[in-house]
């Protein structure tokens, strides 16, 4: 798994951590029951502060992706992938609504809507 | 054992200088940063801690013994690094290994050759021929070689170049993997402590400012921005030393003090720029 830290990103490190290890969950590159690497390693690796990996991985933990056994170190969750996406079909409904409210400002009919929805995909696949 | 230094109610004055009541703990396998403004008693904190000032008051645990006590048994469970060298400077690196081995039951000469190894110090070398760096590596390597289980080092970073200081904050992270081992890292360079240290405390005018990780220490503050007029009277009175200039004002405020002055451009604090504005304020209150 490629876990980087960027310095200018602007994002608190332990964010970073968190993002990149969901979405390797997302992608299947992690699968379940893997192990994270090891809290120490990692933050000796990344030249980062032990307690932000700690805080990263308990973070990951609480929301349901991992699990922390003692001793042994931090596994993938078999809910993992399904728990990202819900949250990720969770992100689209919100959009979708305020997409929604702001069409009902514009007085955009419900078939534009659609409209401007198809072209808007078809340009993200034609790239 | 959980803590590997104890630190409670420490004090010392000097004439013009009191340190106070100073009181913090390291848990053992964590690197803490020690910072502060320069003559805010960083110094005066470690060679308490390590014996070599006598103090009015106050207690020090290293490795779970007291510092005076049971000198000895702490003495060989700490390595010390200073930013200039305590060797003599006519002594060989070899001569260095015997002059200090013969105080340590459990020194590993295997080990020091191959610390000296991967630090690239030739043992027929003399201490003065040795870079500033190199110099900061023997005494590293000397701490190894008797397995101290706390490592103090006094502004170690300090005149080194990019290459050593990141090497340092290397050889440190390494140290502390294994969760066994901790280290005490005074300096006023806070890049270094920004990614590396778990543990912040911060010494202000011999007073303690604050110990806790360094998380909650950058998330106690944020640096607001704004206009000239923006400046209000119920703004400065929360605000924690203020930079004005002919277009507007820079300040430190408490994140607890934020949400009224929501309007504002907020952004988070770094630890220097802590240091920094908490200064501008004890500077009004001379």
């Amino acid at each position: 798994m490629k876990l980087i830290i960027s310095n200018v990103s602007g994002m608190p490190i332990y964010e970073q951590i968190k993002q990149q290890v969901k979405s390797a969950i997302l992608s299947g590159e992690l699968q379940e029951e893997e192990a994270l690497p090891s809290l120490r390693t990692l933050a000796k690796d990344l030249k980062i502060s032990v307690l932000t990996v700690t805080r990263a991985y308990t973070e990951l933990e609480q929301e349901g992706f991992v699990k922390n056994v003692q001793g042994r170190g931090c596994f993938v969750m078999g809910r993992g992938s399904e728990l990202i996406r819900e949250q990720l079909i969770c992100k689209v409904e919100n959009s979708l609504s305020e997409a929604i409210d702001a069409a009902q400002m514009a007085d955009l009919s419900s078939q534009e809507l659609h409209h401007l929805l198809d072209i808007l995909l078809e340009d993200k696949k034609n790239g | 054992m959980d803590n590997f230094l104890e630190v409670s109610n420490l004090s010392k004055s000097f004439s013009g200088f009191w340190l106070q009541n100073i009181s913090f703990s390291l848990p053992k396998g964590y690197i803490m940063g020690l910072i502060g403004p320069n003559g805010s008693g960083k110094t005066t904190t470690i060679k308490l801690i390590l014996n070599m000032l006598k103090r009015d008051n106050g207690e020090v645990k290293v490795v779970g013994f007291d510092n005076i006590t049971d000198e000895k048994a702490a003495k060989a469970n700490v390595g010390a690094v200073f930013d200039t060298n305590y060797f003599c400077d006519e002594w060989t690196v070899t001569q260095v290994e015997a002059a200090v081995s013969v105080f340590y039951k459990n020194w590993d000469k295997n080990k020091f050759s191959e610390l000296l190894k991967r630090f690239h110090i030739a043992p027929t070398k003399k201490v003065k021929e040795l870079s500033k760096g190199m110099q900061m590596k023997l005494m590293i390597a000397c701490a190894f070689s008797y397995d101290a289980k706390l490592l103090i080092l006094d502004e170690p970073t300090s005149g080194l170049d990019p290459v050593s200081r990141d090497e340092l904050l290397k050889i440190l992270s390494e140290y502390i993997e294994d969760g066994e081992h901790s280290v005490l890292f005074s300096t006023h360079i806070t890049g270094d402590l920004e990614r590396t240290a778990d543990y912040i405390t911060y010494i202000n005018y011999g007073k303690l400012f604050f110990s806790g990780s360094k998380d909650e220490f950058t998330d106690m503050f944020r640096i607001v921005k704004g206009g000239r007029n923006e400046l209000t009277f119920n703004l400065s009175e929360k605000l924690i030393g203020v930079r004005n200039f002919s277009t507007g004002f820079e300040a430190l405020i408490r994140a607890d003090d934020l949400k009224q002055f929501s309007h504002l451009d907020v952004e988070p604090a770094t630890i220097d720029d802590i240091v920094v504005f908490t200064n501008q304020e004890g500077e009004h209150y001379e």
